[in-house]
């Protein structure tokens, strides 16, 4: 049986609806105990003091704005070739729980820069570079919305979805060259943070629980959206179904 | 357990607070349209079968 | 093809076709700009390139709406589509038109306009030479946004809600060379990145709008 079968609707809705409680169950263990350890049981940073504790929000969230968008890019992909419904419809899930992912990564990110930074909003290129992500989603999720027509929307924001990410990588870099930054490099690389003693190991476990969280969080999401995307489409033929007869 | 949070308190409590907010409204969103969705699904079946 | 351009350039010119339009509108925010900053001439001459940009882009999107729109309502598209010409060329007929009609006539305009807010005089042809390069490529974004939201009602807010953000890397390294020209110094990087970006703009984005208008008008 090939992997594409699991994109039949039917069968989508089938395990879809049988691994749903069990992610989400996961997502919110991950989360709590990835949070709750982070807020409670961490030590201040000598430099950083209790604002350290943000970055449970703020990397997980971050993390997620950015893959959400990769994930978008290539199920519009799937779509475009495949022409399977659920992976266009997967993609329109995932981009509210993208854009809120931006948000809280701004909004975390601005809270934290005030006492370090000493101002709420500089234009450094990160911060810059996620706002104009969350243009970029705002846009998408507007452009669903505005075309009536299903499958013609689900063509034009997989287009959009596509050249979109040209232009976000291509305004990542062009703010780079516009504003050498604040924002410290990245300090999370997943396979040798711990090891290199970027950022020690007292506050990296709980960080990679609520990455975890964050991560099957937004799996979870995704399926419920996809989940409600299929039964409205369903819902909108069988109600055309009953007006003709 | 450390919950001295020192002269940065308001600033990490509305952090946590603004993103559990978030958090929570998407949550509820998301939840709220598949109940919604099932439930429309579920009469208009019912609806077509008679 | 040449018909196409001729017809198009033509309407434009007619009256309602936003010849003039974008160039009043233009005129109208330079205006505008001292009584938001006020009139010392240090603060004006400071801002004004960060302005005649923002103006170009804003007056850029004034007539993209009706890019494809016309066409779209009164059946011409879909004639268009399905005519022997490759629509690719349609569209970047239809860009560089626009381009004529609104990128161009402000970049010639750009250096008088910048000397009333008080702009450096060896950047005055700079900021020029940067417009008529920009425009070129905000035209052939704009194309592509236009055939997104083609068959949308009103869609010129969310129009400019999809293309905005794209204008951004265009509008960093313009305004960026243009500064830098004021400043002294050598703009040559910014403008060779803004010549690429504007040149694979304009060779890629009419094919990707072209399909983009086929999936709407199927």
């Amino acid at each position: 049986m090939s992997i594409w079968e699991y994109a039949n609707p039917k069968r989508f809705m089938g395990w879809s609806g049988t691994v749903l409680p069990w992610f989400a169950v996961l997502a919110a263990g991950l989360l709590t105990t990835g949070l709750v350890w982070g807020f409670f049981f961490t030590p201040n940073d000598f430099r950083q003091g209790s604002t350290v504790k943000i970055i449970y929000l703020h990397v997980p969230s971050a993390w997620i704005a950015i893959n959400a968008y990769l994930m978008m890019f290539v199920c519009s992909l799937i779509w475009l070739i495949r022409r399977h419904h659920v992976s266009a419809l997967a993609a329109k899930a995932a981009a509210p729980v993208g854009l809120a992912m931006t948000l809280i990564a701004l909004a975390t990110g601005a809270l934290w820069g005030k006492p370090m930074w000493g101002t709420y909003w500089v234009w450094d290129p990160r911060l810059t570079s996620f706002l104009i992500l969350a243009l970029f989603y705002i846009g998408y999720i507007g452009l669903w919305s505005a075309i009536e027509d299903r499958d013609t929307a689900a063509d034009l924001t997989s287009v959009l979805a596509m050249v979109g990410a040209v232009f976000a990588l291509l305004s990542r870099y062009a703010v780079l060259f516009w504003n050498q930054g604040l924002h410290q490099g990245t300090t999370v690389t997943i396979a040798d943070g711990a090891q290199q003693e970027n950022i020690s190991t007292v506050f990296f476990v709980p960080l990679l629980l609520s990455m975890g969280g964050f991560t099957l969080l937004f799996v979870t999401l995704v399926l419920l959206g996809t989940r409600s995307e299929v039964m409205e489409r369903r819902l909108a033929v069988l109600r055309k179904k009953a007006q003709i007869l | 357990m450390n919950v001295d949070l020192g002269k940065y308190a308001s600033d990490v409590l509305a952090a946590y607070g603004v993103g559990i907010a978030v958090l929570t409204v998407m949550v509820l969103a998301y939840v709220f349209r598949h109940r919604r969705m099932s439930r429309n699904l579920l009469d208009q079946e019912s609806k077509s079968n008679d | 093809m040449r018909a196409i351009l001729i017809r198009d350039l033509r309407l434009s010119f007619r009256a309602g076709g936003g010849f003039g339009l974008a160039l009043v509108f233009f005129l109208i925010l330079i205006v505008l700009t001292p009584f938001a900053v006020g009139n010392d001439p240090v603060v004006l001459s400071k801002v004004s390139i960060g302005v005649i940009w923002i103006g170009a882009l804003l007056a850029c999107l004034l007539s993209l709406d009706r890019l494809f729109a016309h066409d779209f309502e009164d059946g011409t598209l879909e004639a268009l589509v399905v005519s022997p010409l490759p629509l690719e060329m349609v569209v970047l007929i239809k860009v560089i038109v626009h381009w004529l009609t609104t990128g161009l006539p402000l970049a010639v305009l750009a250096p008088i306009f910048g000397a009333m807010l008080g702009l450096p005089a060896q950047a005055g042809l700079m900021i020029a030479v940067t417009l008529s390069i920009g425009t070129l490529g905000l035209s052939a974004i704009g194309g592509f946004g236009s055939a997104l939201t083609v068959g949308v009602k009103r869609g010129g807010l969310l129009l400019s809600l999809l293309v905005l953000p794209m204008y951004v890397p265009t509008l960093i390294f313009g305004a960026m060379a243009a500064r830098q020209t004021a400043s002294g110094g050598d703009p040559t990087i910014a403008l060779t990145i803004l010549g690429a970006i504007t040149l694979t703009g304009i060779a890629t984005l009419p094919f990707v709008a072209a399909m983009v208008l086929r999936m709407n008008v199927r």
